[in-house]
């Protein structure tokens, strides 16, 4: 049986306390795993469609986004 | 925070200062990547910075840092690797701070070949004083202080280091995290002046008032114009107009400064020193 999406443990993860809303990575990201809440900060909404591409975690200037696995950068 | 980077900043600093969606952070992101594939010892590097929005940087990162006065990081930085030229210094400053109130202080630490890694954040605009054009704002950007356009001919800052003796050029932008953190690595490589300009971008002086967009429009932009030296030779001629070359653009070896110092010491000291 499937996990429910919202039970997975998700390999991005934001701290929001330091992610400024910008958008870069929810506009960044090619599967969609991330968009914007009501201030336009991210939050991780599809974990499960999440590649480890790392392309948010690189391009967050705010070091907000931390990726688990994936390939060294 | 990645654990992979914590070590290298000042994570009790953070949150920084810098607006949302400003591509400083990216830049410098890349600069501490390219000091960790280096295995640059962190107690033996020292960050150097002028004035101006890029020159916040050193204020978040973990290595012994040098916040001095505006277009002098080259000149304090010089000071420090003549007197310990066992150090590995870098200097990170801006489009205004290096090329107009540094101009004088680039020009010849470029062409001494002193071994200094310079990164300019080009978001092309004084972003800290309130979005005045700069000298690398191209033709025709609006500015607070050119609110019809700007009529001036911008730099080219990476043919002004080659010109006046760099032996080290490359360009990257904050969209190619990996080909910036490569170039910032060949250039700690080079024994000599290695000069790398990244360009950031500034979604709330330069990209509002010039209509780029937000952040992430401004980062696709980047991605859109910039090719290396072999994809832009490969384009048809009509395709050229308005592209940026990245990756390395000049390396050629000289004479790096404070190792001729060093033999003048040993010189003039006959052997006794």
């Amino acid at each position: 049986m499937a996990i429910p999406a919202e039970q997975l443990k998700s390999p991005v993860t934001v701290n929001l306390a330091w992610c400024k809303g910008c958008g870069i990575c929810y506009s960044l990201c090619p599967t969609k795993v991330l968009i914007g809440n009501e201030l336009s900060k991210a939050v991780v909404a599809h974990p499960e469609l999440c590649t480890s591409c790392r392309v948010c975690e690189a391009h967050c200037p705010d070091y907000a986004i931390t990726v688990e696995g994936g390939p060294k950068r | 925070m990645n654990p992979e980077i914590a070590q290298y900043y000042r994570v009790n600093k953070l949150p920084h200062i810098w607006c949302p969606g400003c591509s400083n952070g990216i830049v410098v992101r890349s600069i501490v990547e390219a000091i960790d594939k280096a295995g640059l010892d962190q107690d033996k590097t020292v960050i150097v910075s002028g004035i101006g929005c890029s020159s916040r940087a050193p204020g978040y990162m973990n290595f012994d840092t040098l916040h001095t006065t505006h277009g002098r990081a080259l000149a304090f930085a010089t000071g420090v690797k003549l007197a310990k030229p066992e150090l590995n210094v870098f200097v990170i400053t801006g489009d205004g701070d290096c090329t107009a109130i540094g101009g004088n202080h680039f020009i010849h630490a470029a062409r001494r070949n002193i071994d200094l890694n310079v990164i300019l954040f080009n978001n092309n605009i004084y972003g800290m004083t309130g979005g005045q054009y700069s000298p690398t704002s191209p033709t025709g950007t609006k500015a607070t202080t050119a609110v019809y356009g700007n009529i001036e001919r911008s730099f080219d800052s990476c043919k002004l280091a080659q010109t006046a003796g760099a032996s080290y050029v490359a360009r990257g932008n904050a969209f190619n995290t990996r080909q910036l953190t490569d170039i910032i690595l060949k250039g700690i490589e080079n024994p000599g002046f290695s000069f790398i300009e990244a360009l950031s971008s500034c979604p709330v002086y330069y990209g509002r008032r010039n209509k780029k967009g937000g952040p992430a429009d401004m980062l696709k932009w980047q991605r859109d114009v910039c090719v290396t030296q072999a994809a832009y030779d490969r384009l048809p001629e009509e395709k050229r107009a308005g592209k940026i070359i990245t990756g390395v653009l000049h390396h050629e070896p000289q004479p790096e400064y404070t190792a001729e110092y060093a033999k003048i010491i040993e010189k003039a000291q006959g052997g006794n020193g």
